[in-house]
């Protein structure tokens, strides 16, 4: 039996079960963002203090619920889905062990649904961080647990697809850059767990109470190994997409291979540091780990960041000025498809990642400044102007295209869609802008209350910091609405969507279910030829000089939010 | 096309690198540089660097150094909460401790002057969070934290727990008076 169709608009070849697998961890993963998007609303509605909807016990069960849900599952499944396709289809290789796959995939379910039931029972509201030596119910760890075992099922099924596509000769060469990205990825991501293991099953075992003491501190340390890298894997495979992305809109390559891959190298040499963001007030952490672990050791995967922040729009520049855009500085940008929610979801996701998320991020990763930033809401909105939009949007942003092109179906309600990253970047900005000032205000995260109801001693903040959370409050509501837009558009053009494919059945292409058989009809892909290639004419001036000029004014606001951190922090008290 | 083909030229690493990229990466790194000895440059000359001081400990022993110093140097109670005041010579070491859910006990200090100021906590991590001056550290079980702190601002401080601990976090409130001298 045939194992591969050909998709007739795209181009690509999907192995049958790799295709299943795609669409399944996808169709997860948009399931638990619906629930962490409801969570979402909760949080927000009762941080906007006028409000204050849920009472305390509710808010932090809702708060741990909504941080694992978005952060860890739907991020995570996602991620499932671009692994496959950024090895199985992208190489044209048939799926390595599918029957793996399928495990992990149900190992990941398990493991989801049991934290989440963990959580709903009331006695786990620990937060997605479950700092010992507050513990949560033992099947808390053990779903989470359960969870990264599978997700570490993917990632070798993964590496297998790469080693099966080599040996099968499926393409030409080298891997494409996308796929070198997944690549980074998925190693960061196995390092990531192999953390993640290391405390966490201790935990667990702490929880059923064969280990009677965890070091709180060792603890956080670990934990951070986990934590803070496998933002690094969010980083990675958001940025491989952008190249997909751009590739597949504007049939842009690369500026230079070499440039975008080292880049990636650069990650996965240093992103595995970092895990000192979270401890640089901590007791007894000695300063020179922390100025070399926070920096990643001098900054080299921030580098790897702004690399990446001037060859993608610039690969986009350059392809849109060979196709005659020239006029001025920004011609190229204006006349790119705004309506198109692939490119609009893409591009705000990378301009809010990098002007927001990288700056906020290096900003209070720097060892003295974050005696001003630890814990103050300014965290929370710092991670979503990285991972709720740069992340999150990026992925929706892919999931407009690969509903046609994966599922077969034709996107529902278009025009929503078109609206739609509109609606969430503008939303979460404005959360994010609020909150990132309410938080140099002190008012902290994971708090309930901000006029401490029934504590001994008072407190009042600023009305500035009231206005701030309110603010906040209503962009979080708008964020949230764009979300909402986004799961209206994706589950209905699976349910409702114009089927693409004329043959296939009532319930053919949803959910893990193949199209008909007879769409299968490719024996083995043609094999993948290399790109074009193109004279390298390095001769003349700035291939892409708009983006030069946009790279430039990142540095600007850089520096002078820099600046401006260091200068608010020599305003407080003197400490050593 | 190529970021998901296969690169035209198989030697990728071989091909020579635009002059636009080059300058990018430079400047980038320059600046990640500056940013980097920034931090040690703030360690020489620069006033708010944390210690390092830090020793392990358990809630029994640090609660006893916590009362040993209470009850040497209590002057008054708060009267909302029946917290005791304490007023520690200038330049002393001071103590405080987070527990569910207080900071205890409420200090008394003086503008100017510099304390070793020990933080420690009693169960679960809590945040010891400075308002309105904003300064935030991490207060964790099992370590007593030793800091040099110097107010140097009149008035009264409250101690915000900005780490979660529980469904009493958010009454979790200290307070730290300072007077001119
Ligand atoms: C759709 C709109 C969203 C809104 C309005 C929203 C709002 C919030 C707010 C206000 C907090 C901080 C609460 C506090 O610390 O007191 C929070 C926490 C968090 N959010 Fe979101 N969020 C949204 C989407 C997302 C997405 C898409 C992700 C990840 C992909 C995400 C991940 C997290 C995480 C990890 C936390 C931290 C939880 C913790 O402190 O343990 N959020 N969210
Ligand atoms: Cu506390
Ligand atoms: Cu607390």
């Amino acid at each position: 039996m045939a194992r591969f169709r050909v998709c007739p608009d795209s181009g690509f070849y999907f192995d049958r079960s790799a295709e299943s697998l795609m669409k399944v961890n996808a169709v997860a993963g948009v399931v638990f963002l619906l629930i962490a998007g409801l969570l979402a609303l909760g949080v927000i509605l009762t941080r906007w203090q006028e409000v204050h909807l849920l009472p305390a016990d509710l808010f932090y069960q809702v708060l741990t619920a909504h941080g694992i849900n978005a952060l860890i599952f739907w991020v995570i499944f996602f991620e499932m889905a671009v692994l496959y396709f950024a090895s199985s289809t992208l190489l044209r290789s048939r799926l390595a062990a599918p029957g793996w796959a399928w495990a992990g995939f149900a190992l990941m379910i398990i493991g989801a649904v049991m934290n989440n039931v963990a959580v709903l029972q009331g006695n786990s509201s620990v937060m997605m961080t479950s700092y010992v030596p507050m513990q949560a119910a033992p099947h808390f760890y053990l779903g989470l647990i359960l969870f990264a075992v599978g997700a570490l099922i993917g990632c070798f099924v993964f590496l297998g697809t790469l080693v099966l596509a080599k040996d099968d000769k499926t393409y030409d060469g080298s891997i494409p850059l996308v796929t070198f990205g997944a690549l980074t990825a998925c190693i960061i991501a196995i390092f990531t767990i192999a953390s993640g293991a290391i405390i966490l099953f201790p935990t667990f075992l702490w929880s059923i109470g064969y280990i009677n003491h965890i070091d709180a501190e060792m603890y956080r340390i670990i934990w951070w190994a986990l934590g803070h890298s496998s933002q690094q894997i969010n980083v990675a495979a958001h940025v491989s997409i952008w190249y997909l992305i751009t590739g597949i809109l504007f049939g842009a390559r690369p500026m230079s291979e070499k440039v975008s891959r080292f880049a990636f190298l650069l990650y996965i040499f240093f992103l595995q540091l970092a895990s000192a963001h979270h401890i640089l007030v901590d007791p007894g952490v000695s300063s020179e780990w922390k100025i070399f672990n926070t920096s990643y050791a001098m900054y080299l995967a921030v580098l790897a960041s702004m690399i990446h922040g001037l060859t993608v729009p610039g690969a986009m520049e350059v392809a849109q000025r060979s196709k005659g855009y020239t006029k001025g500085l920004f011609e190229w940008l204006r006349k790119a498809p705004w309506g198109n929610p692939v490119f609009s979801g893409f591009f705000f996701a990378l301009i809010i990642f990098g002007f927001i998320g990288g700056i906020t991020g290096v900003v209070m990763g720097t060892e003295q400044i974050n005696l001003i930033i630890h814990n103050t809401i300014y965290v929370p909105a710092h991670f979503h102007a990285t991972v709720a939009v740069g992340t999150t949007l990026t992925f929706m942003a892919l999931t407009y295209l690969l509903i046609p092109v994966l599922f077969r179906r034709a996107l529902f309600l278009p025009w929503m869609a078109k609206l739609q990253p509109y609606v969430f970047s503008l939303g979460m900005t404005i959360m994010i802008l609020f909150l990132l000032g309410a938080g140099t205000l002190g008012v902290s995260r994971r708090h309930w209350d901000m006029d401490f109801t029934g504590a001994a001693l008072s407190f009042e903040y600023p009305g500035t910091a009231y206005m701030m959370m309110a603010v906040g409050g209503i962009g979080g509501v708008l964020g949230v609405l764009g979300g909402a837009m986004f799961l209206i558009v994706t589950v209905g053009s699976l349910l409702f969507g114009k089927k693409l494919e004329p043959s296939a059945g009532l319930f053919q292409g949803f959910c893990g279910i193949p199209l008909a058989d007879s769409v299968y009809n490719v024996e083995q892909p043609p094999r993948l030829e290399r790109a074009e290639p193109i004279e390298h004419d390095h001769s003349g001036g700035f291939e892409a000089p708009g983006t030069f000029v946009l790279a430039l004014a990142l540095l600007v606001c850089f520096v002078v939010y820099y600046a401006i951190n260091w200068d608010y922090l020599s305003s407080v008290w003197p400490i050593g | 096309m190529s970021s998901f083909l296969p690169p035209a030229d198989r030697i990728w690493w071989n091909v020579p690198v635009g002059k636009q990229e080059i300058i990018w990466a430079g400047i980038a790194l320059v600046w990640c540089l500056i940013m980097f000895f920034m931090m040690p440059y703030w360690h020489v000359y620069g006033k708010q660097n944390l210690s390092t001081e830090a020793y392990q400990t358990n809630a029994e022993k640090y609660g006893e150094s916590v009362e040993a110093f209470v009850a040497e140097y209590q002057t008054g109670v708060e009267e909302q909460s029946g917290m005791p005041i304490v007023t520690p010579p200038a330049g002393s070491d001071i103590y405080m401790l987070g527990r569910l859910w207080q900071w205890y006990p409420i200090l008394n200090l003086e503008k100017g002057e510099t304390y070793r100021l020990h933080l420690g906590s009693m169960d679960w991590n809590h945040g010891f969070s400075l308002q309105p001056v904003n300064i935030n550290l991490q207060v964790v079980p099992g370590y007593e934290m030793v800091i040099n702190v110097t107010p140097d601002q009149a008035g009264e401080f409250t101690v915000v727990c900005n780490e979660y601990c529980g469904i009493g976090h958010h009454t979790m409130l200290g307070k730290i008076y300072v007077k001119e001298n």
